[in-house]
């Protein structure tokens, strides 16, 4: 089984997820520049958090446009896991991996703080070591992490129980004052149409070791890294 | 033929600015009320087209693949 984790220019979480991959979970990583582009098959592909050319244009517009995304979206067309965690999240909505997109808070201010989240699903690759309901601690860190969507998209969305996580309080009730950026509904994680990729503004990465203070964010890896070993095939 | 054609980007009608509702605050504490404000970006750019059309639709290319977000924004086009 082999990851990959994505460095542009401005990604500035790409060695904290490596750090997870590799030694806390053991899973074999590969930090790829993105001028490299992808040149050999992985299980799955992480877009770290950061920020990328500096947030130019909108907040992952750029990094979206670059050529190693093509070999993002191949992969990612062919089943390959994607995960996109904040910055990356929003290089996947701009890329159109998933629909929607994450843009300026609600109250124009950088938020960095741990927060609540509700597993919506355990149906993915990304929450199958998860409940349904449970509530989870990690922490957000971004500028324009407020998800933004057509009606349409977000009534599909919600049928197709896409949304993967969701804001909430300690109890688990998803209200505005448990919403860090006011994203519509309290969605924090958004699922693709086929369920391999995921994009999600909170940071699993920071909280995957005991001295962080959470380990909930190990388990968004370890059901990467589970789902891959019931799949055949796994890269080497 | 080489062109200037400027290109503004705005949020769709009924979009939340947080921006705009910022500087409208620091406006207020300044004793300047405002009835409305809105934020837009700006680009001028030049470019090589044969003509006044197809440097607008270069320009709209431009819009449509890069500068704008069609989730969330609109765009206007002049061409000099």
């Amino acid at each position: 089984m082999r990851f990959a984790v994505v460095r542009f220019g401005g990604s500035n979480c790409d060695l904290d997820t490596v750090y997870v991959l590799e030694d806390v979970i053991g899973v074999r990583t590969d930090l790829v520049w993105y001028r490299d582009g992808l040149r050999r098959g992985y299980d799955a592909v992480v877009l770290p958090g950061g920020f990328s050319y500096g947030d130019y244009l909108r907040a992952g517009a750029i990094a979206a446009r670059t050529p190693i995304m093509a070999d993002v979206l191949r992969h990612a067309n062919n089943g390959g896991l994607v995960l996109g965690i904040c910055n990356g999240a929003q290089i996947g909505a701009e890329s159109g991996l998933v629909p929607g997109v994450f843009t300026r808070n609600g109250e124009p201010r950088f938020v960095c703080r741990p927060i609540w989240l509700r597993v919506e699903t355990t149906e993915s690759p990304f929450t199958n070591l998860f409940r349904r309901g449970e509530v989870i601690r990690l922490t957000v860190a971004h500028g324009e992490g407020r998800y933004v969507a057509d009606p349409d998209v977000i009534r599909r969305l919600n049928r197709e129980k896409r949304v993967a996580l969701r804001y909430c309080d300690s109890g688990g009730h998803i209200t505005a004052e448990a919403n860090p950026n006011g994203s519509i509904e309290g969605i924090a994680g958004v699922l693709s149409e086929h369920r391999n990729v995921l994009v999600m503004m909170p940071h699993p990465e920071r909280a995957s070791e005991p001295v962080l203070g959470s380990e909930d964010g190990r388990r968004i890896f370890e059901s990467m890294v589970a789902h891959c070993c019931r799949e055949p095939g796994a890269k080497d | 033929m080489q062109y200037d054609v400027t290109i503004t980007i705005a949020l769709k009608e009924g979009m939340l600015d947080p921006e705009a509702r910022a500087i409208r605050n620091s406006l207020d504490h300044l004793g300047i009320p405002t009835l409305s404000l809105f934020t837009a970006r700006w680009f001028k750019i030049g470019l090589e087209a044969a003509d006044r059309d197809d440097a607008a639709a270069r320009a709209r290319e431009i819009c449509e693949r890069v500068l704008a977000n069609p989730v969330i924004h609109r765009y206007e086009i002049e061409v000099a």
